[in-house]
């Protein structure tokens, strides 16, 4: 396949081996020679020295060696990965950025405006009476929500041990209602790939503290019974706590807030496209409808008449974070929002549910359920993870495999809206070469990537995770 | 829409392709949710988003900080910028399809390596938020690996509340008590801390540099404590004091945590790299992602996230964490700047760290109705100063453009100073401010 693939990533080869290790480059050890007494220093200390033109080869090479958004489209499923525009980084770079947390509010004047400008568009955006910005990430933002819920709930002494999540629900919901200490209850779909209303209902009781909803959920589908959901939840005493992974479809469309929800979090790094680092930082502020605002994680911001100032709510959770999270990520974000306004926004979600259905149309494989907003979950008539390989070698990233399970060899995929229809083409194309190819020939690939197939069974029976475990082989 | 990318004309065949006449017609949602207000956000041309962001930024005071706490200062040479900044790195997602993204897998696995290399503990994660989510997940972790009935933790008193408030959030679900042990002097009273320890608790937690910027004298003892009712033994530290205080490994640690940010990031409002690494045994139990060097089909050595079955994409409610994205671009980012300095260059800067802090305080011991450092011992970049009323020496400071900040000591309060590589050379405003204070004791 690699010769007629379009696509070769580079790769870097020094002998043997791809781009070596810093460690195999040039090591050097020190004694360790300090003012301080010898029982509390190290006697020494081995770390990389490459000079400065080296160092900046190899992480050259390393960033040729991987792909993002400038590389090529990633439409993985629920996790948005648009373009992230440059400005934004010449915004976190300006040096107002400097400013350490522990300074008085009088002398922060300037991030405090920022922060309490972001949290009113993100509360306008939600349809929330209240915003926290804090929590550093968007399975954060899901802690913090339910620590808040519980306060409700204790506060009206009413303590609650269940978390009611749909069995298509993103692991962290369930990994984040256990942290809190809750029972998680999964709710099952129903054959329209939607949440059961009956099940449901047999499902809450005095025990809910909450219903975790994504919506659209990760089929692409909108929970249209959402209203009736919302009173079943509310009138067994819980909370509706909204996931807010795919908002990225909702702008000026809806509000997560006129549906019922009394919690939500953003994922800034999606929807707002802060860039995603390759894994984080993120940033997952959440809303809150006004009764649970006096639980919000303490501090937060207000405007006064000398400017603004920080507070803590009355009946605060406390922190999840030291400080307020990952501020560059908020500062490109709020950034993002004024550089659409109304209009933007909305049409962003417009082109991203138009960009979905078009690719849904333009492939080979099943696409199950519908009609889809801003992702859809094909299935592919081989192993999932195989096509997502051999799709490698199509110059594309692949959509997320294997899950939600409740499609067979499931493909979630979610293009976004900055992929443009020529791209959007290149990706139909790469799913239909890779549907017409021989499933046994999948196994080869990929060949045209900076590694070949990984054994990735085999690296984690025998975990090898620095270089010093290389070393003793 | 400012990054749209089709003309009308293939926006009308895209439409015709999946049968509508506009976009809105694809929204399943039912009129009774149906947003038809505004959200009164007027669109911006990039120049004018740029003058009105960096405009607000700009109503921050220009001062020059000796704030420290938990957030420090320390200078990132360029390079780590212009190389990080590479759209491959910045812009890609978390590496679920390796053969693709072994570039930031390879540079992830190298900061585990050097996390190990600083600590002597045998597995380092990937990150965690910060360094106050890395003790709660170290607390959990503890809980896990100890099951005893009643478990709960013991950390020195002087743990900065805004760190303790987040342990107590990690610790709520599980029902961990959080107790406080003594210090004395500004260190740990291990003799206080032996009194207050029993088979009940999963971990004891003491910090070097600690909460008063005073290396802790005998981390050994602390150790040996927590080992004789065996209860885990968790250091927090900092990536710049590890290139020159001995491995924590080296006197029993179990767990390390604490901040990496001092790599590779300079003041951001608090933005952390948090650090988190743990002896073997306990690898199925840490939180957060793991890069673990494998093979390819060509027999080439390469990289993967691996031991992925602790978390929660896989695990569910039963995953180790909740963490998903996480701080990679930052670990990448301290990374570098590791690399760039090399082991001269961070014992350099940690040196720095102690003569810096050592300098200005024999300078503003000078002074008169001031004492510092307020306790003997070892400092690392921090130390509290003692005088009559630091709340009023704090805003006579900010009127001359410099920020120092009070720490309450049990009933005492008392001026907290932090000097790095970065304001070292602006000690003298320090001084002068200080100086120029009428009150004195």
């Amino acid at each position: 396949m690699s010769d007629d693939a379009p696509h070769q990533q580079a790769r870097w080869y020094a002998g043997e081996q791809y781009e070596p290790l810093l460690s195999e480059k040039r090591t050097e050890t020190v004694d360790v020679d300090s003012s301080l007494p010898d029982d509390l220093t190290r006697d020494e200390l081995e770390l990389p020295a490459p000079a400065e033109p080296e160092l900046a080869r190899h992480y050259t090479h390393l960033s040729q060696m991987n792909y993002g958004v400038e590389s090529g489209p990633i439409p993985l499923g629920s996790c948005t990965m648009k373009y992230n525009p440059s400005f934004t980084e010449d915004i976190a770079a300006h040096p107002g950025n400097r400013v350490h947390p522990l300074r008085d509010d009088a002398d922060k004047q300037g991030i405090l405006r920022l922060c309490h400008e972001l949290q009113d568009a993100l509360a306008t955006i939600g349809g929330m009476d209240a915003v926290t910005l804090q929590p550093p990430a968007g399975a954060a933002g899901e802690f913090t929500g339910i620590q808040v819920a519980k306060a409700y709930h204790a506060a009206e002494d009413d303590e609650r041990s269940e978390v009611i999540v749909p069995e298509s629900a993103h692991g962290t919901n369930f990994a984040s209602a256990a942290m809190a200490g809750y029972d998680v209850v999964e709710l099952p779909s129903n054959e329209n790939g939607r949440v059961e209303v009956d099940a449901l209902r047999a499902a809450v009781g005095s025990e809910t503290a909450l219903l975790m909803l994504t919506n659209p959920n990760t089929l692409g589908l909108f929970e249209r019974d959402i209203e009736e959901i919302a009173d079943i939840v509310h009138d067994a005493g819980g909370l509706l706590y909204y996931d807010g992974a795919n908002l990225n479809s909702l702008l000026g469309k809806a509000r997560p807030g006129d549906m019922g929800f009394d919690v939500m979090h953003f994922n800034l790094h999606k929807t707002f496209a802060t860039p995603h680092g390759g894994g984080g930082p993120g940033q997952g502020p959440i809303g809150v409808r006004e009764d649970l605002e006096p639980f919000l994680p303490t501090p937060q911001v207000r405007e006064t008449d000398e400017g603004y100032e920080t507070y803590a709510p009355a009946q605060s959770i406390g922190r999840v974070h030291e400080f307020l999270g990952n501020w560059l990520v908020l500062v490109k974000a709020y950034a993002y929002i004024l550089r659409h306004g109304d209009e933007g926004l909305e049409r962003v979600s417009e082109t991203a549910v138009l960009n979905a259905n078009y690719l849904a149309s333009q492939i080979d494989y099943e696409v199950p359920y519908g009609p889809f907003h801003h992702e859809f979950v094909a299935s592919a008539d081989a192993d999932a993870a195989d096509v997502a390989k051999a799709m490698l070698d199509h110059g594309v990233h692949p959509p997320t495999t294997k899950w939600p399970e409740i499609v067979d060899e499931a493909l979630m995929t979610e293009p976004t809206e900055t992929e443009s229809k020529a791209r959007l083409d290149d990706l139909a194309a790469a799913f239909d070469a890779v549907a017409a190819t021989d499933p046994e020939d999948l196994a080869e690939t990929p060949t045209a990537t900076a590694a070949r197939r990984i054994d990735q069974a085999a690296a984690a029976r025998t975990p090898r995770l620095s270089w010093h475990a290389l070393d003793e082989e | 829409m400012p990054y749209a990318t089709h003309s009308a004309a293939e926006r009308a065949a895209m439409l015709d392709a999946v049968g509508v006449d506009d976009p809105d017609d694809l929204f399943d949602v039912p009129d009774s949710v149906r947003f038809d207000g505004e959200y009164g956000i007027e669109a911006r041309s990039e120049r004018a988003t740029r003058a009105t962001v960096e405009e607000a930024l700009e109503d921050s005071a220009d001062m020059v900080e000796f704030l420290g706490g938990g957030h420090y200062d320390h200078y990132v040479p360029s390079v780590v910028d212009h190389l990080s900044l590479r759209s491959e790195f910045l812009t890609s997602y978390t590496q679920y399809q390796p053969e693709v993204t072994q570039g930031f897998l390879q540079a992830l696995f190298e900061f585990q390596s050097l996390v190990v290399e600083l600590t002597g503990l045998g597995v380092a994660n990937c990150s965690m938020y910060d360094r106050a989510t890395a003790l709660g997940e170290a607390a959990l972790l503890a809980d896990r690996v100890r099951a005893v009935d009643g478990d709960r933790v013991l950390i020195p008193d002087s743990l900065p509340d805004r760190v303790r408030s987040v342990l107590d959030n990690y610790t709520d679900g599980p029902d961990i008590g959080v107790d406080t042990y003594p210090t004395s002097s500004g260190t740990v009273d291990v003799d206080a801390l032996a009194d207050s320890i029993d088979d009940d608790v999963s971990m004891v937690y003491a910090a070097t540099p600690n909460a008063r910027g005073l290396l802790e004298p005998d981390l050994s003892a602390v150790g040996d404590v927590a080992d004789d009712h065996d209860a885990l033994f968790c250091v927090g530290t900092d990536a710049v004091a590890l290139g020159l205080l001995e491995p924590p490994a080296a006197y029993g640690a179990d767990v390390v945590v604490g901040d990496a940010s001092v790599l590779g990031l300079p003041t951001t409002y608090g933005m952390g790299l948090g650090l988190f690494a743990c002896r073997e045994d306990y690898l199925r139990q840490v939180p957060g992602r793991l890069v673990g060097a494998g093979e390819d089909e060509a027999g080439n050595r390469a990289y993967t996230l691996t031991l992925q079955t602790r978390e929660q994409h896989i695990r569910r409610e039963r995953a180790t964490s909740n963490i998903c994205t996480n701080q990679a671009w930052l670990a990448l980012r301290a990374a570098m700047h590791a690399a760039w300095l090399g082991p001269d260059g961070l014992v350099e800067l940690a040196e720095t760290c102690v003569t810096g802090v050592s300098d200005a305080c024999e300078r503003i011991d000078a002074l008169d109705g001031f004492t510092a450092p307020v306790y003997d011992g070892h400092h690392f970049r921090e130390a509290l100063v003692d005088c009559a009323d630091p709340d009023a020496v704090v805003e006579h400071c900010r009127d001359e453009g410099v920020a120092v900040r009070t720490v309450a000591d049990g009933d005492d309060e008392y001026l907290a100073v932090c000097v790095t590589d970065t304001n070292r050379e602006q000690v003298d405003a320090l001084v002068d401010a200080l100086a120029g204070y009428g009150g004195g004791a």
